[in-house]
């Protein structure tokens, strides 16, 4: 279903205004937060900077937007806009005369998403440190602020969201699962189009509209080329489009639509690729090791987390990356190449249980696509739940001087709905187990293999969180 | 499955009684178990800074200040798997101050069992097959 049929939708995604006064609350609340951060109460559990990061916006990107709106949290985040204003010379239309930075192409040996991995997992390794201390919460969301204000400056386009955002990569990963995605509508449009306006930049292509083959339509504007450097025409999964809309006011033939989809459409063509396989393992590992360390009654693994430099961390932190990077693919290679054998006879490719190439490997990692995302449910639910009412007294008080603004301020701490958790968790889990084993057997039809011991290996894993949840 | 009713072996409550020490940012004794019917004794005693002990669930809650100890007594009528964490700020890791409380068998953990299997067999029994597209 195209939602851009809908005139008023469409009028209002088109309009760079509408987006502007979002964008404009966005940033004035970032910057709040680091604010807050920085200065406001060294309390946690009591300052704005956590409770409204961790637990709220933590609660609405996992729970809401990354399953419904897939990369809908990129399409309003104000991380990269100050760059982007400064990298374009203007806040709305491009300007006549454009700015002269360096505007470099991003190194193409680092073209993938191995960077976004590593700056996870250093805000992973440093977790415990970061969701409770304001000042830390502070320092590393200006960071990020700043990170990407430098990277528009050197490179083109939005570097810092395509290529180093620790968020923006699982989100990406997580965001083949949404029921909504952005594509061309007539392939053949795109194809015959003079200029790529969408992908170069209406203004910079120096689009002439008489001249244009297919005939423009009426309502063409001029606009950037797509900020996430991803040629809409060829677009076939929703990993690397940020939903930023610019392709949506820069086509002059009207042919980009927003449409509603059957959830984890885009996993039915499994990624080969070996940096977003790994993301994979990242986020469901991550998810795992929260489970045990933050809500585990084992208060050694909580000191360990928490003190960084100490040689209990030291070994925390091995023992992390040896569980993502080295105990769980290498029990999915095991799985895959000593208990799987061909469903069927293929003229192409060995057999799985004869040697897993890369390709295989990765593809079948798709199936931990959803399994990753409903453990992160899972575990959000039990974190947010229990958390949520420190909203109420941080948003009173949100610097921790005393204020009571909503006469909230005094709120009692109570755990929300905890005879709900245990079943909502459940389900999450198992349905995440049975959406991830429909995924297996769509990756595993794809490359010719037996889909059971990924299913067998998604069955385990999700044991494991069950016992560490439950 | 979910929703059957579990088969437990009825045992004769009594009375237990837990001695908890509570210290940034953990409790000794971390996992308790207790059967249903049991009247649960807990002991809190705080080593450093004033700490808590809230029950999910059973919407219940104690206070201990340093040196000193304080007793919550309760029924465990209600069966399966619960965290106890603390309920005063007490520092930068305070939210993940947790323990586990156990009355009875873990009912919801095989119950998610059990339905992973049936939807796993299930999955196995009957895969899908790759369509097969045929020239006429």
């Amino acid at each position: 279903m195209e939602l851009t049929r809908l005139p008023f939708l469409k009028s209002a995604l088109k309009s760079r205004y509408s987006q502007l006064a979002v964008f404009i609350v966005m940033l004035v609340g970032y910057i709040f937060v680091i604010l807050a951060g920085l200065i406001g109460t060294p309390v946690g559990s009591h300052n704005f900077s956590i409770v409204f990061v961790w637990i709220a916006w933590w609660a609405i990107l996992i729970l809401v937007a990354v399953p419904f709106f897939g990369r809908g949290w990129c399409a309003v985040c104000p991380i990269p806009l100050p760059g982007e204003w400064l990298q374009r010379g203007a806040v709305l239309n491009p300007p006549d005369k454009k700015p002269r930075w360096l505007n470099l192409r991003w190194p193409k040996f680092l073209r993938n998403i191995w960077l976004q991995n590593i700056s996870f997992l250093l805000l992973a390794l440093f977790s415990s440190v970061l969701l409770t201390t304001p000042n830390i919460t502070g320092i590393v969301l200006a960071a990020m602020l700043f990170a990407a204000i430098g990277l528009s400056m050197i490179f083109e386009r939005r570097a810092f969201c395509r290529y180093l955002c620790p968020v923006g990569g699982f989100i990406g990963l997580y965001s083949q699962t949404a029921p909504i995605e952005l594509r061309i509508k007539d392939k053949q449009v795109c194809v015959v189009c003079d200029g790529k306006p969408c992908y170069n930049g209406a203004s910079t292509v120096g689009l002439d509209v008489q001249r244009l083959n297919p005939p423009l339509s009426a309502n063409s504007n001029t606009g950037y080329g797509c900020p996430w450097d991803v040629f809409p025409g060829g677009l076939t999964k929703n990993t690397y489009c940020g939903l930023c809309m610019e392709c949506i006011r820069t086509c002059p033939h009207d042919n980009i639509a927003i449409n509603l989809r059957p959830f984890s459409a885009d996993l039915a063509k499994p990624s080969t690729r070996l940096d977003e396989a790994f993301k994979a393992f990242i986020m469901l590992g991550s998810a795992m090791i929260y489970a045990g360390v933050l809500l585990g009654p084992w208060g050694a693994f909580k000191d360990a987390a928490y003190n960084v430099g100490t040689s209990a961390w030291f070994i925390y932190a091995t023992i992390f990356l040896a569980i993502i990077f080295a105990i769980l693919p290498g029990f999915f290679w095991l799985m895959i190449s000593l208990t799987s054998r061909p469903f069927a006879k293929h003229p192409f490719g060995a057999p799985i249980g004869r040697g897993v190439g890369v390709r295989k490997f990765a593809s079948l990692t798709t199936a931990l696509i959803p399994l990753g995302l409903m453990f992160w449910v899972a575990f959000s639910l039990s974190f947010v739940l229990t958390n949520a009412t420190y909203i109420l007294a941080s948003l009173s008080d949100p610097l921790g001087l005393g204020w009571n603004l909503f006469g909230t301020a005094n709120a009692v701490w109570q755990p929300m709905l905890t005879s709900i958790l245990a079943p909502a968790q459940t389900l999450a889990l198992v349905g995440g187990l049975i959406w991830s084993a429909r995924t297996a057997q769509k990756a595993a039809n794809e490359v010719k293999v037996s889909s059971v011991p990924v299913v067998i290996y998604c069955f385990i894993t999700t044991l494991v969180m069950l016992g560490l949840l439950l | 499955m979910a929703f059957a009713p579990f088969p437990v072996r009825p045992i004769a409550p009594q009375e237990r009684t837990f001695r908890i020490e509570a210290g940034q940012f953990a409790y000794s004794s971390s996992e308790i178990k207790v059967n249903p019917g049991d009247t649960v004794n807990i002991q809190l005693v705080s080593t450093d800074v004033v700490h808590g002990l809230y029950v999910d669930g059973y919407d219940i809650s104690i206070e201990a200040d340093p040196g000193q100890t304080k007793t919550l007594s309760f029924v465990a009528d209600k069966p399966g798997s619960f965290r106890f964490r603390c309920n005063v700020t007490c520092g930068a890791m305070h939210p993940f101050m947790i323990g586990k409380l156990s009355v009875g068998k873990k009912v919801w953990f095989y119950r998610s069992i059990g339905l992973s299997i049936i939807a796993i067999i299930g999955f196995l029994k009957f895969p899908r097959r790759p369509v097969l597209i045929t020239a006429h």
